[in-house]
């Protein structure tokens, strides 16, 4: 995301693939952001003070607010399915094609499902996926991106040339057909995919950053202490890089519901799972425009972009907590105003 | 020349992990795929097609991995991509492909150009009025733009202009009553159908030009030069386009040259929604009908039309920005 962001800092002429990291990095060493994540809490009491901390960050700032109501809504939606929609939603038991009423608030598809409950229940594999991802791939670059930035040498040369040409093969055809290969690819397995194509870009933001602290003195002191490269990366490095790993994990996220949805829409994913991407595949297999129910294809898209949003608008979020040099000229003056009082 | 040598490396590297990962893949899956193919065909398909299939999935062949990797390695180099499976059965993959690109080229290409020189143009204007109307609109549009599945947007332009107001063609790219030729009706109808596919690229493709224009412009605005220009009393047009944007679009260009080699494998989800025969549509046709060669063929060449756009852009880069050179 960093290389998208409006304000001038991603700007240089001559972005290369390293300066897009750069705006990121300020924020990883200090700010309110790195001291309010869970990684940086200590002890209990700590915690607490860290998790009220970052509840007034959210609640100050308008794009972490939307998004994360956003977020806690699909996650509620997503654990507790039944509560909201009682229909089984792949059973086929009400009369085919009906346009919305009071019985089923967004019609029944050509098959006799109810459409409602399609959309309540299609939100656990997409979050499932998307929370899957984000993780597994924030770890995979950071394990790569650290290990070679920290180790040098050979070390970085080859895991470098792995990223780098990751990074240039055209990832949803190559996407495509692995998906053809899998015959119908379920949750767990969408998610494995996804996350060993997708880590390339964060790994190179990570690495950049790793890089930009090899030559710092508190890790010079824990050479000299004896430390094992091992500790020095797991207790040291990554700690520092907190914010820029939450964007990582946001990023990710939010090309996996992308790159899933569109998998799921030409069906490469499993038919029979219920989620947003294949109920659109089957509505487009089934001529929805035509056939009179637009909502089987508006609605799951549109949640799909609600989803994204929630990921995009954290993400901008945070790097702004992180960064304040990107926050709104308004808003900073908000805040002063604010402290005089 | 060191770099221009490391760069030269670095796309052969990557030709080749391409070239590996389409022998690989259908090996590593359980099961091999290509075996149930030609379980299915073995009656309606020519011996020698069978053999090419063969070779190139490892079935049935006595030749262990290492010959077999060779063999492939020879066919592709040699342009030998065999025959179609399902698509067109018995059809050379060569002359299937052949036939897409140019429905590929048009509408996408057309749409890239258009897309660069508008989001340049708004780009440019953006950041000359910088907080004005049009800027201020800027950036909320932008992210909004990159959380909506392209394919979607298509799907809903298709629901407005073509379903509901019907004032769109949005299936094919031409009328099928009419005959393929070089006259006024049917270059009209071909262009009618291109008006909705290329307006969904269009607005899903131009936010990165504007952005990428508008900030680095901010930048160069900011320039001692500019101020110079201004101090002197030069017209605003000749400091905005001879002094400010003249110096800021060289990312810009480097980034069109970069997304020329997308044009190929850059509009997949759109063809298939608007069922336009090009590439993209093509390989997903492949992919439903399990038509293996084809869909190889397929991701090789999306995938080396980007490699080479990629060297192509680093050599231009490096040419017109020396500073570059030392980085590589």
């Amino acid at each position: 995301m960093a290389t998208l962001r409006t304000p001038p800092e991603a700007s240089k002429p001559g972005t290369g693939p390293g300066s897009g990291a750069a705006p990121g990095l300020p924020a990883g060493a200090a700010g309110p952001a790195a001291a309010g994540l869970p990684l940086a809490g200590g002890g209990s009491i700590a915690g607490a003070r860290s998790i009220r901390r970052m509840a007034r960050a959210i609640t100050a700032n308008r794009k972490a607010t939307v998004g994360t109501a956003l977020l806690v809504l699909f996650i509620f939606v997503a654990l507790f399915p039944g509560l909201i929609a009682r229909d089984n939603p792949q059973a086929e038991i009400y009369p085919r094609s009906q346009t919305p009423s009071a019985q089923h608030w967004l019609g029944t598809t050509s098959f006799g499902q109810d459409m409602f409950s399609q959309v309540i229940w299609g939100t656990r594999p997409v979050l499932l996926i998307a929370f899957g991802v984000g993780l597994l791939a924030t770890v995979i670059a950071m394990l790569i991106g650290v290990a070679a930035a920290y180790l040098g040498g050979a070390w970085d040369g080859t895991l470098n040339v792995i990223t780098d040409v990751l990074l240039v093969i055209p990832l949803f055809p190559l996407l495509i057909i692995i998906g053809s290969y899998l015959h119908g690819a379920g949750t767990s397995v969408m998610i494995a995919v996804i996350a060993a194509t997708g880590w390339s870009y964060t790994a190179r933001q990570l690495r950049a950053q790793a890089l930009s602290l090899r030559n710092r003195d508190f890790l010079s002191a824990a050479k000299v202490r004896g430390e094992r490269p091992l500790y020095i990366i797991c207790v040291e490095i990554i700690p520092t890089m907190t914010s820029l790993l939450v964007a990582a994990f946001l990023t990710n996220a939010l090309y996996a519901v992308l790159f899933s949805s569109s998998l799921q829409f030409i069906g490469l994913g499993d038919p029979n799972v219920t989620s947003w991407g294949t109920m659109l595949y089957w509505a487009q297999n089934n001529e929805a425009f035509q056939t009179g129910l637009p909502l089987w294809i508006i609605v799951p898209g549109l949640c799909i972009v609600a989803l994204g949003a929630a990921f995009a608008l954290l993400n901008y979020a945070f790097d702004e907590i992180g960064n304040p040099a990107l926050r709104p000229a308004r808003s900073i003056r908000r805040v002063r105003a604010q402290r005089a009082r | 020349m060191r770099f221009v040598l490391r760069r030269m490396g670095f796309f052969l590297l990557t030709l080749w992990v391409a070239l590996t990962l389409n022998f690989v893949l259908p090996r590593l899956m359980p099961g091999n795929p290509a075996l149930a193919i030609i379980g299915k065909f073995r009656g309606g398909i020519s011996p020698q097609a069978v053999k090419v299939l063969e070779a190139q999935f490892g079935v049935g062949t006595h030749q262990n991995l290492v010959a077999q990797y060779f063999g492939y390695l020879g066919n592709v180099a040699t342009l030998k991509f065999g025959t179609s499976l399902t698509t067109q059965p018995g059809a050379s993959v060569g002359r299937i492909v052949f036939d897409a690109i140019p429905w590929t080229l048009g509408l996408v290409g057309i749409t890239t150009i258009l897309a660069f020189v508008l989001g340049t143009g708004i780009g440019i204007v953006s950041a000359w009025w910088r907080g004005g109307r049009l800027d201020s609109l800027m950036p909320p549009v932008f992210v909004i733009m990159t959380v909506i599945p392209y394919f979607w947007i298509g799907l809903m332009l298709i629901l407005i202009f073509g379903v509901k107001l019907r004032l769109l063609p949005y299936f094919f790219s031409y009328n099928y009553a009419l005959t393929p030729g070089f006259n006024a009706a049917f270059i009209g109808n071909v262009a009618e159908h291109a008006i909705l596919p290329a307006f969904t690229l269009l607005i899903t493709t131009i936010g990165v030009w504007i952005l990428t224009m508008r900030n680095t412009m901010i930048t160069t605005l900011a320039e001692d030069y500019v101020r110079m220009a201004r101090a002197k009393g030069l017209p605003a047009r000749r400091i905005m386009f001879d002094y400010a944007a003249r110096n800021a679009i060289l990312p810009n260009l480097t980034g069109f040259a970069m997304s020329l080699g997308f044009v190929i494998g850059g509009a997949i989800l759109i063809e298939e929604v608007f069922n336009y025969q090009g590439v993209g549509y093509l390989l997903l046709q492949a992919v439903n009908n399990e038509d293996y060669p084809l869909m190889q063929a397929l991701f090789l060449l999306i995938t080396v039309a980007v490699l080479v756009a990629i060297l192509l852009s680093d050599l231009a880069t490096a040419i017109f920005d020396p500073r570059t050179r030392g980085a590589g």
